[in-house]
């Protein structure tokens, strides 16, 4: 009825989906890798940043993460670049570097 | 003992709703269904029906509260019509494809413009492809018993679907006839308490409405296309099990005078109550017609369709909604298309009218017949046939 969770999720018949739009489990968006969706991502100047938060604040996927010295690094599994935490850094401390250049 | 009342066609519908004692009711008043909800804002405010009433700004709203509330293993009621029932037409789709078994009455209305408030089936059409169930009610005893066979059938473990009952604006909604009400026992006995296996519980956290690929999608549309068709067993057997109790039977098409006449008319709505008397009146003259009501629009009764057209040679349906540049209304294209696959020896014309309450009368029904067998004998030159149309 709900979709099992197995191998069957990328590829299920339409019998296995008769409540297709509902997912036995919470929070597994955290599971679908967007991080290749990106053409640029951030990187963070320390010596710029006053580890005031706003770029974590602001990321619209959760995706800046707080490390235990109190810096910024983004986790790039999910972040899509899109370049917000950049534009809303007061310290211009975050720059966005195409990918693969 | 059940009691004979007169209600008006809005009243039926709010009775049905509070002897089906439902939980939540979330609505935004348009004419011609505001009886229906302030009927039931005032069984709340009296203390007749213990249900949450949610007045919200805007039928987007309206229907999103509801998709919450059905979620949340309430049973979910509301109405609308025309305008406001174009403005929740997004989350209709997402009720249904959400399976939650929210029902609702659409007080049938034109669409603007030309801005207006009378009846036609212009705003029911819209909402064919939406995934719900959707019936058509000719009189005010159909309203009540539809709506409250609605919520058996569409909480239904193997439907779990939305249904909308559509009653003609004013025709229906604003008319009083007497209904028959049934004791609240016997509606407890009809109407077993509502549970949907994957309720909203923070205990036990999934995820609902997630993002599919175009690796899944087609495989959950097509799931939710048997599921919507296989209801009409489920439809079936409780419309029998209704009759069994309270002594009115239903079918998807209902044949007045039908059985082994050569020429049917197929009405949907409250205007098949005046082809009635023009049926009579052609019988009583020796002529061979019948009509054909079609109460199941959706999922569409195509088996019911072809056995109450065994004996037919010619058929003429009669549309009160246009489809603007297409082959004619959609409940016209629709039998025309089945009678594509199954009765090609049937003779056939479609006929559209009776648009913004533009209602025929008895005369005018008779040349609708007329002027459809006709079009059956010979052919029309045009796509789309209007009737009572000046010009």
């Amino acid at each position: 009825m709900v979709q099992k969770e197995s191998e069957s999720i990328l590829r299920p018949n339409w019998q296995d989906v008769r409540f297709g739009n509902i997912f036995p489990k919470a929070g597994t968006a955290t599971r679908y890798k967007t991080g290749d969706w990106r053409s640029e991502r951030p990187i963070v100047d320390r010596e710029k940043c006053n580890k005031c938060g706003l770029c974590w604040l602001y990321c619209p996927d959760g995706a800046m993460e707080i490390l235990e010295d109190g810096y910024y690094e983004p986790d790039l599994y999910h972040c899509k670049g899109c370049g917000i935490c950049a534009n809303i850094c007061a310290k211009k401390a975050i720059t966005m570097r195409e990918e693969g250049a | 003992m059940s009691k004979r009342v007169p209600l008006e066609g809005s009243f039926a519908a709010a009775e049905a709703a509070r002897m089906a004692d439902v939980d939540v009711i979330a609505a935004y008043p348009i004419t011609p269904q505001s009886h229906i909800i302030e009927r039931l804002a005032d069984f709340v405010a009296n203390g007749e029906l213990n249900a949450a009433y949610i007045p919200v700004e805007s039928e987007h709203s309206a229907m999103s509260a509801c998709w919450g509330a059905s979620g949340a293993g309430a049973r979910t009621f509301t109405a609308t019509a025309s305008q406001g029932f174009f403005l929740m037409h997004e989350v209709l789709y997402f009720v249904a494809g959400m399976r939650l078994p929210v029902v609702m009455t659409v007080a049938n209305r034109a669409v603007g413009p030309p801005t207006n408030i009378w009846g036609d089936h212009s705003d029911a059409m819209s909402a064919r492809d939406t995934g719900w169930i959707q019936i058509f009610a000719a009189n005010n005893q159909e309203i009540f018993d539809f709506v409250l066979s609605c919520f058996r059938f569409c909480e239904d473990p193997r439907v779990l679907l939305p249904a909308m009952v559509h009653l003609d604006g004013f025709t229906l909604s604003h008319v009083v006839e007497p209904v028959i009400l049934p004791e609240q026992e016997e509606v407890n006995r009809f109407l077993p308490k509502y549970q949907h296996p994957y309720v909203y519980d923070t205990d036990k956290p999934m995820s609902y409405g997630i993002v599919m690929s175009p690796d899944t999608y087609a495989e959950v549309k097509k799931a939710q296309d048997i599921t919507l068709r296989e209801s009409k067993e489920v439809i079936l057997q409780a419309w029998k099990e209704f009759g069994d109790i309270f002594g009115r039977y239903y079918s998807p098409i209902e044949g007045y005078r039908s059985q082994g006449a050569k020429t049917l008319l197929m009405s949907t709505g409250a205007l098949s109550e005046t082809a009635k008397v023009a049926i009579d009146r052609k019988r009583d003259r020796g002529e061979d017609v019948g009509l054909l009501t079609l109460h199941l629009w959706r999922p569409f009764p195509f088996q019911e369709l072809y056995e109450a057209l065994k004996d037919a040679e010619t058929l003429i349906v009669f549309d009160r909604s246009i489809s603007l540049g297409g082959p004619g209304g959609p409940i016209i294209s629709e039998v025309k298309s089945a009678l594509f696959d199954r009765r090609r020896d049937i003779k056939f014309a479609g006929l559209v009218g009776a648009l913004c309450g533009r209602n025929p009368s008895v005369e005018q029904f008779e040349e609708i017949i007329d002027r459809g067998r006709e079009i059956a004998e010979k052919g029309s030159s045009e796509v789309l046939e209007t009737i009572g149309i000046r010009g």
